[in-house]
């Protein structure tokens, strides 16, 4: 059973380039100024593999894939 | 320049305040006492600080006392201050204990007055903070205006041995974001006076968890120490017990911060400083991350949160700004928006261009324009909770209630026009010191 | 034949952290050929060394692919050699584990291919023979050219009027 998994986005460490928004159109979708806005938080199971594939491509590492179950992966 | 004024509550002639009586935070003597109560003086009026430390059950005994109290957070946040010690009293590591003095707003004076007047009491509480969640030391940051009091305040300590754990001063950086509580945390470790995006308590890796809270909240919990819980309640409401301070400023005779208790209704409130509510236009309560209300709606509220909830505002930082009917009230938010997004810390993409993309908008409509109040609705929604801090959040609450309360005035714009008799700015948007 | 890949690399590399991007690609295509790019670099600079050393003509020795400044033959051109196959090994390895490592730590190093093409540019101006023959110098040539001008496009980007103004990043 694999555990629900969240976006969240650092929006210290985000720079606006967008590249999340171009790869996860259904999650991500970019305000006026070009920062992510999170649309849908949830990924399902089955793109969670390509969700953490979109995490590790964004230039300045600010997108997040947070496990659920009361442990996060980086910051609260 | 404004006086320092106490609560025009009077004591009876001849008789020393009790543990009853209004002030119990500013100096119990009349209004324009110069200077802050020397430690000698601050013992003869509140006694010596009891002791809050000792083993596990006796600090949660305490803290669940503060819990009966119910104070709540005074820098804003309401939040309860049993809870925040109860979570730094369980950390592994001993915490830090912040006192949040450093109040960037501009409209908000209180704690710089508290600092100036009765730093001891607050340092009091800081340290019983300490005590209570086991703390290792204490840091006081307090508005360049009061630093050298509170910092002189605490040399007298240190020489008189008062404290069991060392007490830092720093001076506060200037600028709104400095007081925020990440910030402030920050600007007393490393320097830079920028929020992280990440709650005290939690700590981090090379950070200890930290407690802060606003210097007013830690004088209260010095007095709830040395008296108790239903001490604490007697004044107030029982939802929202105690004394708060409060500033008074704007089209007001007698501008200041005043020692009221919650529920006084706002015009009474008004009347401590001087007005009497009839050529009021408008109010923003709470502070600059308020709400604006009409004046006729709000005089007869009561100040607190429960009611307030009418005009869907809350007592905040504890500011009630006045703006007078012959002021344009969307000029004054045009002015406040600015200083706003201009104060940002600079860190997160939707506050830097997204507070001045609104700011600019409220500007132009402000000058003599339509104002777009679909796009401006849209920004107020996407820059909500998308920032490190809260900062764009409080903004966007201050402005929604404008384009609320001032739709009259918009619509004038639109045609060119506008209501006001004055142009000259009422609203501080420099930080000023008030003596 | 190295020489060719590594600038090519270098300039896509610099477009997208310019926030600059040919109108019909999206950025990640951009992100993307810049790693593609990289790897096929590191593809056929690993097959370079493994020929220069297995070439029985000199003898360069195993150990001097990483410890610069050890081969017999020619020792400054090829340590010069070795030493940007060591800055390249590091930017590698670092993006490799960029997720782990964290934003900050992995910039840090990857600033180190400003370096490494430097230093592998003198390597094959002292290295190699067949400088005088046509295509390798229009090679070599024509991608410290391509090379300098990124690098000037870029300088003058950041320095345009029209600049959106830069966000302070996170001091952790």
């Amino acid at each position: 059973m694999t555990r629900p998994a969240r976006l969240a986005v650092d929006l210290i460490a985000c720079d606006g380039r967008g590249l999340c928004a171009e790869l996860l159109p259904g999650f991500i979708r970019l305000d006026d100024w070009g920062f992510p806005v999170i649309s849908c938080r949830d990924v399902p199971a089955e793109l969670h593999a390509e969700a953490a594939a979109v995490v590790l491509l964004c230039p300045r590492l600010a997108l997040r894939l947070e496990r659920a179950q009361g442990r996060d992966a980086g910051r609260e | 320049m404004t006086t320092l004024q106490s609560a025009c509550l009077p004591a009876p002639a001849g008789s020393v305040p009790g543990p009853d009586a209004l002030p119990r935070l500013l100096p119990a003597a009349a209004a324009d006492r110069a200077g802050p109560a020397s430690l000698r003086e601050h013992l003869a009026r509140h006694g010596t600080r009891p002791s809050c430390a000792g083993d596990w059950r006796r600090r949660q005994q305490l803290i669940d006392e503060v819990g009966r109290a119910n104070l709540t957070g005074r820098g804003g946040a309401a939040f309860p201050a049993a809870v925040k010690l109860r979570a730094l009293a369980e950390t592994a590591r001993p915490p830090l204990v912040v006192a949040n003095g450093v109040e960037g707003e501009p409209a908000s004076a209180k704690d710089k007055v508290l600092l100036g007047s009765a730093p001891h009491l607050v340092l009091d509480g800081a340290v019983c903070a300490a005590e209570l969640t086991g703390a290792s030391d204490v840091v006081i940051v307090a508005h360049r205006a009061v630093w050298e009091t509170v910092r002189e305040a605490a040399d007298q300590r240190r020489r008189a041995r008062c404290d069991p754990v060392p007490v830092r001063v720093r001076a506060a950086a200037a600028g709104f974001t400095a007081g925020e509580a990440s910030a402030v945390v920050h600007w007393a470790e490393r320097g830079i006076p920028a929020p992280t995006g990440r709650p005290p308590r939690l700590g981090g890796p090379g950070r200890r968890p930290a407690l802060v809270q606003n210097v007013e909240t830690l004088a209260h919990l010095a007095l709830i120490m040395r008296h108790d819980a239903s001490w604490f309640r007697s004044a107030g409401t029982p939802a929202e017990p105690g004394t708060r301070l409060v500033t008074l400023l704007g089209a007001v005779r007698h501008p200041g911060v005043y020692e009221v208790e919650p529920g006084m209704p706002v015009g009474d409130m008004l009347k401590l400083a001087g007005s009497d509510g009839t050529a009021l236009g408008a109010l923003l309560i709470g502070g600059y991350f308020g709400t604006w209300a009409d004046a006729a709606d709000a005089l007869s509220l009561p100040f607190s949160a429960a009611g307030l909830a009418p005009v869907g505002a809350s007592p905040g930082v504890g500011v009630v700004a006045a703006v007078p009917a012959t002021a344009c009230g969307l000029a004054e938010t045009a002015r406040l928006t600015r200083y706003l997004a201009d104060s940002s810390a600079g860190q997160c993409g939707p506050c830097v261009f997204g507070l001045d993309a609104i700011a600019r908008e409220l500007e132009r409509a402000a000058a003599g324009a339509s104002c777009e109040l679909t796009r401006v609705r849209r920004w107020l929604g996407d820059v909500t909770g998308r920032g490190a801090c809260r900062h764009p959040d409080g903004t966007a609450l201050m402005v929604a209630s404008a384009l609320r309360v001032f739709r009259a005035e918009i619509e004038r714009h639109a045609r060119g026009w506008c209501g006001a008799t004055e142009t000259v700015g009422v609203l501080p948007v420099r930080d000023q010191v008030f003596p | 034949m190295v020489e060719g890949e590594g600038p090519v690399d270098v300039q896509v590399g610099r477009t997208d952290r310019a926030g600059w991007a040919p109108r019909r690609w999206p950025r990640f295509v951009v992100a993307e050929l810049h790693r593609t790019l990289s790897l096929f670099a590191v593809a056929l600079l690993g097959l370079h060394v493994v020929t220069a050393i297995a070439d029985p003509y000199v003898t360069i020795g195993w150990a001097a692919t990483v410890i610069p400044f050890l081969s017999p033959y020619r020792t400054l051109a090829v340590g010069l050699g070795t030493l940007a196959v060591d800055l390249g090994a590091a930017v590698l390895l670092t993006s490799v584990v960029r997720g782990r490592l964290g934003f900050r730590a992995w910039r840090a190093v990857h600033w180190l291919a400003y370096l490494a093409w430097p230093t592998a540019f003198l390597h094959a101006l002292r290295a190699g023979g067949d400088l005088h023959t046509g295509w390798v110098a229009v090679i070599v040539w024509g991608s410290a050219a391509a090379t300098a001008a990124a690098v000037a496009a870029r300088l003058a980007s950041r320095s345009r009027p029209g600049a959106r103004p830069v966000l302070r990043g996170a001091s952790r």
